[in-house]
């Protein structure tokens, strides 16, 4: 137990954001399963009133983008990054378990509030966020939002920006700075630069939203207007600061699954991948022009034909650079010896469902069709397309593709074929349907709808795809539970991969290397026209290897902020000031702490 | 956990040659441009917007800021000769200018402090307009940062008093070093945007 607390192994942590990520992933699905059920026929299926119906799509919406996709992304950040770069750990790996902490506690603050109600002297039990997961202004405001749900919100996402931050400059340090001799960039696997843009995103977008979320505080907690009309305040510059921060937010989401795939589909078909410099660059323009959209949010608040035009052809430039790794994913298939594993099914969803997805965000680029689909459920069923069909699909070919080498132990194939097909169907009958119950004119975030719409049907095949969706992650989750009482006999290089994370042992031990491999081609474990593979590693250190003890300081030190997110919320100074007492202390005992590196 | 002869030699080899902890100060440096950048966007853009007084021509004192914005300069300056000083071993002086720099960043903050107040006396508060709210938390957030700057710079001056900083350590003044001229050259933008251009 001791162990796990304090460890700073890269390996550990990436186990313990791997096992917390999936726990919210599943309580964000419990989540979509209500509104499913609350939506499966007109007038209210399941009879949730419209306070909690508010809480679940908002809960739903913040648990999935910062509570189970960023973090389980940031699993697989942890666990192969430095494997892929051949180094024995991150650059910080004290700062790495702090950003562990700081989420697993951002993320308890913020579920805190479904059972908070009572200490609020609330009449009902949650107090959960409501007013969405983009929280738009002045819905946010004291006069409309009175009680500690918004708090508890902007509370919560300040705290998870922190370990975002942290996380974002270790992983953009030790990309740089740690990898093995020869390991030229661009000779680094395409999960590993998708994962260094991703943090640069994470550096520059989350200080965006910090400023927001703390203007919004000001305006709460000590009567500022900064958004608020009444003072003169702007809502719409919400809008702008929370999506200049959102955009590359979604590409934060995306780019980690990119890599992923960009990993898998050479594994299973036997060829390096098509035009890697191009998908290496791809990402890095997807990742620039990231920065220019944002205000495709926000066709419908009347920006002016100018701006309007200006955003919608930024946006439809970014269907290029995507566009070309589409190709060459597909083109990495082309003529190759292609293996049917669960992971590579996974990752050919993945191609196929982002098409899908970025087809009607293109649809959604035009200024004029976007005002026909702003607010209803067809922008509902886009971002489950690119978020569910690609990220998620990403994600789960990630893990049948690593799960041996972060546990030892294999994944079912027999189980996680169904769980794919499973998964595929109940995805496109759950989100396929939306397309045309929002261009029939149903709102998102409504808790009823009248049978008059005629949405009833299409509603009904989302609720049975969402349940098809939800029983299928079961068999996912039996399929990760019953590998634990199996023995740890995966093989090094189950897949016959290339890269150096398969250069090791299943799981591999505390030091990863036995040596720091010298690197002399982009695939170092194959042969190559050029470059012969790499000598297998000796299986013992030539010298004994230094690893860096643990370190109780990370966790303490985060446990000061959710201290003072407390005292903010119930406006008790003392409070705020025992907690930031707490984060100096732990900051000092850690600087000063003897930490051999 | 095994201690061996060779990690010494490796811990110091990076991939670009800098070291890992100066380079994640830059990166740290890039976010809080970013922040920082937000929150002068925010000023930019409720400028002229307030709907009641004081407004800012009314009640910015320039030739009073000018100062502060010197004595920021010149810590600045006292910061480049602290780590000079470290760097050559001269721990006398390293330790001096340590604390001149600390000072200076403490008469900013009296400054401020002095300037806050007044400020309210004059019936700006942190809620009268939007003057007041954008300008208060834009230079709050700078002030922040050159408190905790001073309290590290005391932190190593305290070290350097108990013989624990020399040269060794002037990768720690370096990088302190950064932090302080980045909130610096902020400061200057501030002025620049908050103070000069009205």
């Amino acid at each position: 137990m001791k162990r796990w607390l304090t460890t700073t192994d890269h390996k550990r942590i990436g186990l313990l954001y791997f096992w917390t990520a999936f726990g919210f992933f599943l309580i964000g699905g419990l989540e979509a399963l209500i509104i499913r059920a609350q939506l499966v026929r007109p007038d209210g299926g399941l009879g949730v009133s419209a306070e909690t119906f508010n809480q679940l799509f908002t809960m739903h919406g913040t648990t999935m983008v910062f509570l189970a996709l960023m973090p389980l992304s940031a699993a697989f950040f942890n666990f192969i990054i430095p494997l892929q770069i051949g180094a024995r750990d991150v650059a910080f790996p004290r700062l790495n378990a702090f950003s562990y902490w700081v989420f697993l506690l951002g993320g308890l603050f913020l579920n805190a509030s479904f059972i908070a109600g009572p200490l609020f002297g609330a009449d009902r039990l949650s107090v959960a966020p409501d007013a969405g997961w983009f929280g738009y202004a002045n819905l946010t405001s004291r006069q409309f939002s009175p009680g500690p749900n918004v708090d508890f919100w902007l509370l919560g996402l300040q705290i998870l920006g922190i370990a975002s931050l942290a996380a974002g400059f270790n992983f953009v340090v030790t990309i740089l700075n740690m990898r093995a001799p020869g390991m030229r960039m661009l000779r680094l696997p395409v999960f590993t630069w998708m994962t260094l843009v991703t943090q640069f995103l994470v550096i520059t977008a989350f200080p965006v939203i910090t400023v927001a979320l703390v203007l919004l505080m000001f305006d709460r907690f000590f009567g500022t207007h900064f958004f608020l009309p009444s003072g003169g305040g702007d809502p719409i510059l919400w809008q702008h600061l929370f999506w200049m921060f959102g955009h590359p937010e979604v590409y934060i989401l995306i780019l980690p699954a990119m890599g992923i795939v960009s990993e898998v589909l050479p594994t299973f078909s036997k060829k390096p991948l098509f035009g890697y410099t191009v998908v290496v660059y791809s990402g890095v323009v997807i990742a620039f022009l990231g920065w220019s959209v944002w205000s495709h949010h926000m066709f419908s608040t009347g920006l002016g034909p100018i701006a309007d035009s200006v955003f919608a052809g930024t946006t439809m430039l970014i269907a290029i650079p995507t566009g070309v790794k589409i190709f060459n994913w597909i083109a990495t298939l082309w003529g190759g010896q292609i293996r049917f594993t669960t992971s590579l099914l996974f990752a050919v969803g993945f191609i196929a469902m982002f098409i899908i997805g970025g087809l009607s965000g293109v649809t959604h680029a035009s200024a004029p069709s976007d005002l026909q689909q702003t607010d209803t459920y067809y922008v509902v069923a886009h971002i489950h397309y690119v978020l569910f069909g690609g990220t998620i699909l990403g994600l789960f070919a990630g893990i049948y593709y690593w799960w041996p080498k972060m546990t030892g132990r294999l994944l079912s194939e027999s189980l996680g074929k169904v769980h794919f097909w499973l998964t595929l169907i109940g995805m496109n009958l759950a989100f396929f349907p939306m397309h045309f119950s929002g261009l029939l004119g149903m709102p998102r975030r409504i808790y009823t709808y009248s049978a008059d719409l005629g949405v009833a049907r299409f509603n009904q095949l989302s609720t049975v795809g969402a349940f098809l969706i939800g029983i299928a992650t079961l068999i996912f989750f039996w399929n990760l539970l019953r590998t634990r009482w199996r023995p740890a006999n995966a093989p090094a290089n189950p897949w016959d991969g290339a890269t150096l994370e398969w250069a090791i042992p299943s799981p591999p031990p505390v030091y990863n290397f036995t040596v720091i491999p010298t690197v002399t081609s982009r695939l170092p474990l194959w042969q190559t026209e050029r470059h012969p593979p790499m000598t297998p590693l000796p299986d013992r250190p030539p010298a004994p290897i230094h690893v860096p003890g643990g370190s109780w300081w990370p966790m303490i030190t985060a446990f000061g902020l959710p201290i003072i997110a407390i005292g903010a919320l119930a406006h008790l100074i003392p409070i705020v000031l025992a907690g930031a007492g707490v984060v100096i202390v732990g900051i000092y005992r850690w600087a000063y702490e003897p930490f051999e590196m | 956990m095994t201690h061996g002869s060779t990690h010494a030699h490796e811990a110091h080899r990076t991939s670009m040659g800098v070291d890992s902890r100066k380079m994640a100060f830059w990166a740290f440096i890039g976010s809080e441009c970013l922040l920082f950048g937000s929150l002068i966007a925010t000023y930019l853009v409720y400028k002229g917007r307030s709907l009641v007084g004081p407004y800012p021509h009314e009640i910015l004192n320039i030739p009073f800021t000018s100062f502060s914005t010197f004595d920021l300069l010149m810590s600045s300056l006292a910061m480049v000769l602290a780590l000079a000083a470290v760097q050559r071993g001269d721990m006398k002086r390293g330790k001096l200018w340590l604390l001149i720099t600390a000072l200076l960043g403490l008469v900013f903050l009296g400054g401020q402090f002095w300037e806050f107040s007044h400020f309210v006396h004059e019936g700006l508060g942190l809620t009268t307009n939007l003057f007041g709210s954008t300008f208060y938390v834009l230079t709050g957030t700078h002030g922040a940062h050159v408190t905790v700057g001073v309290i590290w710079l005391l932190t190593l001056w305290i070290q350097a008093l108990r013989g624990k900083l020399g040269p060794g350590n002037a990768l720690t003044v370096e990088i302190t070093g950064l932090y302080w001229h980045f909130v610096d050259v902020v400061w200057i933008v501030i002025f620049t945007v908050v103070y000069l251009i009205q």
